[in-house]
C-alpha cells in the first residue's frame, strides 16, 4: 500500500464519456422522430393528391369523349 | 400507418428506465477501481453498446440470407433498421473507448488489431448506407444491400475475436486474459452487477429501437408506394 499511487482523478474523462453516448443515443432518437413525422406528413399530403386524381383525369378525358362523337357524325354524314 | 402497439408503447418506457437504472449502476453502485479511477465506469456502457451492435451487424446478415432466398422485400427493412441501430450503438463503443484509452493507454488511438478491426466495421457500414443511397431501383438496392450486409456481417466476428486471436494491447474482460493488456482489472461482485445490468438493458434498449426502425421503414415503404400509384 505504501508504493501505491493514489487513485488518479478520471472524472473528466468519465463526464465525457457519458455526456457523448447520451447525446448521441438522444439525437439518433430525434432522428428518428422527425423522419417518421416527415414521412407522415408526405403521406397525408399523397393521400390528399391520390384523392383529387380521379378528377383531374376526368377533367383531362372529357375533351376526348367530346371529339368521338362529333367525329362519328361527321362519317356519318359522309354516308 | 397503424397505430403504436401497446408493447411497443410499454419497450419505450422499460428502455428508458433501464437505462436510467444502468447510468445508476454505473455511476453510483459500482466502486470506483483503483489504478484507473472513474473512467472505468464507462466500461459498462462501451461492453453494453458493442455487444448489441455486434449482435445487430451478426442479425443483419442473417436477414441477408432469408431476403437472397425469399426475396421478401420485408426482409431487406429489417436488415436496414438492425443495421443502423448497430451503426449507431457501434459508434457509441468506439468513442467511450477512446475516451476510455486517453487515460488508459495515454492515446486517444492507436492501430491495435482490435480498434483497427472496429473501425473497419464501422466504415464498412456506413458504406452500407452510401451503396443504397446510390441505387433507385428498390429490389435492386435491396439485393445489392444484401450481399453487401451478408459479406459485411463477417467482420463482426473478426472484431469479436480480435482481442483473442492477436496480440494486442485491448484487455479481455470476460472469458481469458491477455499478456500484453494494458488496462485490465478483475471484476468485483458490484462490478459484475452493474456489468451484467449494462448488457440487458442496451439488449433491450436495441430492441426497442430495432422495432422503431422497423416501424418507420415500413412507413417509408407505404410512402414510396402511394407516390408510385399517384404518379402513375
Amino acid at each position: 500500500m505504501f508504493f501505491q499511487e493514489a487513485t488518479p482523478d478520471t472524472s473528466g474523462y468519465m463526464i465525457a464519456g457519458f455526456v457523448i453516448a447520451f447525446v448521441v443515443m438522444g439525437l439518433y432518437v430525434a432522428s428518428m422522430y422527425l423522419r417518421s413525422r416527415n414521412l407522415k406528413q408526405d403521406m397525408s399530403m399523397l393521400e390528399e393528391m391520390e384523392k383529387s386524381t380521379p378528377v383531374q383525369k376526368q377533367g383531362v378525358k372529357e375533351p376526348s369523349n367530346r371529339k368521338t362523337p362529333k367525329t362519328v357524325t361527321k362519317q356519318q354524314a359522309r354516308k | 400507418m397503424q397505430a403504436k402497439p401497446l408493447a411497443l408503447t410499454i419497450l419505450d418506457i422499460v428502455s428508458v428506465i433501464a437505462l436510467g437504472v444502468s447510468a445508476y449502476l454505473a455511476l453510483v453502485f459500482a466502486p470506483t477501481e483503483l489504478v484507473m479511477g472513474d473512467v472505468q465506469r464507462v466500461f459498462y456502457f462501451h461492453i453494453g453498446t458493442a455487444w448489441t451492435a455486434l449482435l445487430g451487424f451478426i442479425l443483419a446478415a442473417v436477414f441477408s440470407v432469408i431476403f437472397l432466398i425469399t426475396r421478401d422485400l420485408k426482409w431487406d427493412r429489417l436488415q436496414v433498421a438492425a443495421i443502423e441501430v448497430s451503426l449507431v450503438f457501434f459508434f457509441i463503443t468506439i468513442v467511450l473507448g477512446s475516451i476510455w484509452a486517453r487515460p488508459a493507454w495515454n492515446t486517444w488511438w492507436t492501430w491495435d488489431p482490435r480498434l483497427t478491426t472496429a473501425a473497419v466495421t464501422e466504415l464498412i457500414y456506413v458504406a452500407y448506407f452510401m451503396l443504397r443511397q446510390g441505387i433507385d431501383d428498390p429490389d435492386r438496392r435491396a439485393r445489392f444491400g444484401a450481399v453487401y450486409a451478408l459479406v459485411g456481417g463477417i467482420s463482426a466476428p473478426i472484431t469479436f475475436f480480435a482481442i483473442r486471436l492477436f496480440r494486442t494491447i485491448h484487455p479481455v474482460v470476460i472469458g481469458g486474459a491477455n499478456a500484453e493488456a494494458q488496462g485490465g482489472f478483475n471484476m468485483t461482485a458490484d462490478m459484475r452487477v452493474a456489468f451484467f445490468f449494462a448488457l440487458f438493458a442496451f439488449t433491450v434498449i436495441f430492441v426497442d429501437l430495432f422495432w422503431n426502425r422497423i416501424r418507420l421503414g415500413d412507413l417509408q415503404n407505404q410512402v414510396e408506394q402511394l407516390k408510385l400509384t399517384v404518379t402513375m
